[in-house]
C-alpha cells in the first residue's frame, strides 16, 4: 500500500492520494496536503469545508458531494469552487484526511 | 397506535400506508395484498395525481419511438382488488404520531408506512436551466412533456451541435442519457443528416459511467458512433440564449440544442417532513432490509430510497420481494430479512435494433458474460436479442411487475453464474 509522509509522520493512502485511515490525519499535516494540491494558503473558510468534510464522514462513513456540500455546508457551491478550484468534493476530502467520496451510480 | 382502524371478531386491524402509486409503491401494495387478508391488513396507496408513467418509455418518445399515451395509464388500474388508492397531494409526514398529512387538511394514520414517492426534476436548482431557451433549445426527455417537446425539436433539427448533459448524480436511470446519444446517432443516421450533427456528452462523472469495466465499454460505443466525451464537468450554469454550457470550474461548451438530465431530488412533502429524509429529500433505510433508520415502522423502496445503487425500476422490482417479506415480518414482530444485495438490471439501447444488458449489485460491478446463466442473454455486448428483450419488458411491465408476479428465471438476488469475473482488472 502507497504511503506519504506529511508534518513528519508517515500516513497509508490510496493510489490517488487520499488517507486510508481518517484517524492517522492531524490539523498540522492539512497545510503540505494543501500545497500539493495547488493551494497556499488555507483560509478560515477552507478550514470550514474541511472540518465539515470530517464530520460528514465520522457520521455517514463517506463524504459528500458537491451539491450536499453546497446545501449543508454554509458554503455555497460557487464558492467552494473558488476555495478548491479542482474539485471541492475531491480536493477538499483528499486534504481533510478521508477517503476518497464514493460516487452515487 | 394512529393506525389502529377496527377491531372485528377480538382482531386489530393493521393499516399500510403506501406513499406513492408508482413502480414500488403498486408492487408493494399487490403483493401485500396477496400475503394479507382484507380483515388482517389495510393498504391504503396515495398519490397526487393518477397518471403510471412508464418511465423507460420516455427515452423513446423525443425518436418517435413511442407517444406519450401509449406509456401511461391510470394508476388505481393497476392496484389489486382490496387495495384502496387516494388522489390527493401530500402535506407531511409527522413521524412522531404515525400520522400523514394531506393538502386538504385530512389525515391518516399508519401501523407501517411505505415511501414510494420516487424522485422528482429540480430544474431550478441549476442557473439558467429554466431560463431563456428553455423548451426552445434546451430540453430534458426526463418527464411526459418535456420528451414531447423534445421530439418536434429533433424534427426541426437540421444540422448543428447537440450536447447531452448531466448535471450530477443521482438520477434515474443513469444509462439513460448514454442511450439518449447512441439512439440520436441512430435518428440521424436514419434522417440521412448524421454527418451535419456533432454529438456530445457531457458528465459530471471521470468516465462514460460509475464502474470501470462498463465505462470502458461504454465509453468504447460512443468513440465507435462518433460521439465526443467531455467528463468532469460540473454544470453550474445553462445559458440557452447564448447556448453555452458553463461549468463551475469556468469551462464553456456550446451547443445548438442541449439535453439536460436536471438535478432530482425527493417528493417536496419529505422535507417539510421532520427527520423523514436526508438534504436531497430522498429517505435513509438500511440498505438491506430497507427499513428506515429512523423509524422501526417505516420503510423505503424505489427511487425514494437512499440507497447507494441506480435509480432504476429493476432496483424498484428486487427490492419489492425484500420489502414485503419485512413489512410481514415487522408485523409479526420477526426479525428482518437482511437479503437485498443492490442488485441492478438495465438493457441500455445501443440503436440500430441493438442493445447491451448490465447486471450489478453493490459488491460486484457491470461485468462481461451472460444473464442470468451462460446460457443466457449477452451481457456487455451489443445484440439484437437484448433490444427485443427491452422491447418486450413494457408488457412484462404491466402485465407481470406491477401485479406482483415473479419474472420467470430473474430473481431478486444478482446471479453470478455466467458473469465473467476476470474481466476486472
Amino acid at each position: 500500500m502507497p504511503t506519504a509522509t506529511y508534518a513528519g509522520t508517515t500516513v497509508t493512502v490510496d493510489d490517488e492520494g487520499f488517507f486510508e485511515d481518517p484517524s492517522q490525519w492531524t490539523e498540522a499535516m492539512a497545510p503540505e496536503i494543501a500545497r500539493a494540491e495547488g493551494i497556499d494558503e488555507l483560509t478560515e473558510p477552507h478550514w470550514q469545508v474541511i472540518k465539515f468534510m470530517r464530520s460528514e464522514y465520522a457520521q455517514k462513513g463517506t463524504g459528500p458531494t458537491v451539491r450536499v456540500l453546497g446545501k449543508t455546508s454554509g458554503v455555497s457551491v460557487k464558492e467552494l469552487y473558488q476555495l478548491f478550484p479542482k474539485g471541492p468534493a475531491k480536493v477538499a476530502a483528499k486534504i481533510a484526511g478521508i477517503p476518497k467520496p464514493r460516487g452515487c451510480i | 397506535m394512529g393506525g389502529v382502524v377496527a377491531v372485528q371478531d377480538g382482531a386489530v386491524i393493521k393499516r399500510v400506508v403506501i406513499l406513492g402509486g408508482g413502480t414500488g409503491g403498486t408492487l408493494s401494495a399487490n403483493r401485500l395484498r396477496r400475503l394479507f387478508p382484507v380483515d388482517e391488513v389495510e393498504i391504503v396507496v396515495v398519490d397526487q395525481n393518477d397518471d403510471h408513467v412508464y418511465q423507460p418509455g420516455l427515452l423513446f418518445v423525443p425518436f418517435g419511438l413511442a407517444h406519450g399515451d401509449e406509456i401511461i395509464r391510470p394508476r388505481h388500474r393497476q392496484l389489486h382488488k382490496g387495495v384502496e388508492f387516494r388522489e390527493v397531494p401530500i402535506e407531511r409526514v409527522d413521524l412522531e404520531s404515525d400520522r400523514v398529512h394531506f393538502e386538504d387538511g385530512t389525515v391518516i394514520g399508519y401501523d407501517v408506512l411505505v415511501v414510494a414517492s420516487g424522485s422528482r426534476l429540480v430544474e431550478d436548482e441549476t442557473e439558467g436551466l429554466t431560463g431563456p431557451g428553455w423548451k426552445e433549445k434546451v430540453f430534458t426527455f426526463y418527464d411526459p412533456a418535456g420528451a414531447a417537446a423534445l421530439h418536434d425539436a429533433l424534427e426541426a433539427f437540421d444540422g448543428g451541435r447537440v450536447v447531452v448533459n448531466v448535471v450530477d448524480l443521482p438520477i434515474k436511470c443513469p444509462v439513460a442519457p448514454l442511450e439518449f446519444c447512441f439512439l440520436a446517432d441512430w435518428y440521424f443516421h436514419q434522417r440521412g443528416i448524421r454527418h451535419r450533427v456533432q454529438l456530445t456528452y457531457v458528465t459530471p462523472l471521470d468516465g462514460a459511467f460509475t464502474k470501470p469495466v462498463a465505462s470502458r465499454r461504454l465509453a468504447g460505443l460512443l468513440e465507435e458512433k462518433d460521439v465526443a466525451l467531455v467528463t468532469e464537468f460540473n454544470t453550474g450554469e445553462v445559458d440557452g440564449a447564448g447556448g453555452r454550457l458553463v461549468s463551475y470550474d469556468e469551462r464553456e461548451i456550446g451547443f445548438d440544442l442541449a439535453v439536460v438530465v436536471p438535478l432530482h431530488g425527493g417528493a417536496t412533502y419529505v422535507a417539510r417532513s421532520p427527520g423523514l429524509g436526508d438534504e436531497l429529500g430522498f429517505v435513509a433505510v438500511d440498505k438491506h432490509t430497507l427499513q428506515s433508520v429512523a423509524r422501526p415502522n417505516m420503510f423505503a423502496i424505489g427511487d425514494a430510497a437512499g440507497v447507494p445503487t441506480s435509480k432504476a425500476g429493476s432496483v424498484t422490482h428486487f427490492e419489492g420481494e425484500v420489502l414485503v417479506e419485512n413489512v410481514r415480518r415487522f408485523l409479526d414482530g420477526q426479525p428482518l430479512d437482511a437479503s437485498y444485495d443492490g442488485h441492478a438490471n438495465c438493457f441500455v439501447e445501443t440503436g440500430f435494433g441493438k442493445a447491451l444488458l448490465i447486471d450489478f449489485n453493490y459488491d460486484t460491478e457491470p461485468l462481461p458474460g451472460h444473464f442470468p446463466s451462460s446460457v443466457g442473454l449477452p451481457l456487455l455486448k451489443e445484440s439484437r436479442i437484448n433490444h427485443l428483450g427491452k422491447l418486450m419488458f413494457q408488457s412484462l411491465y404491466w402485465h407481470s411487475l406491477l401485479p406482483g408476479r415473479d419474472l420467470p428465471g430473474v430473481g431478486s438476488a444478482m446471479p453470478t453464474r455466467g458473469k465473467d469475473t476476470a474481466a476486472v482488472r
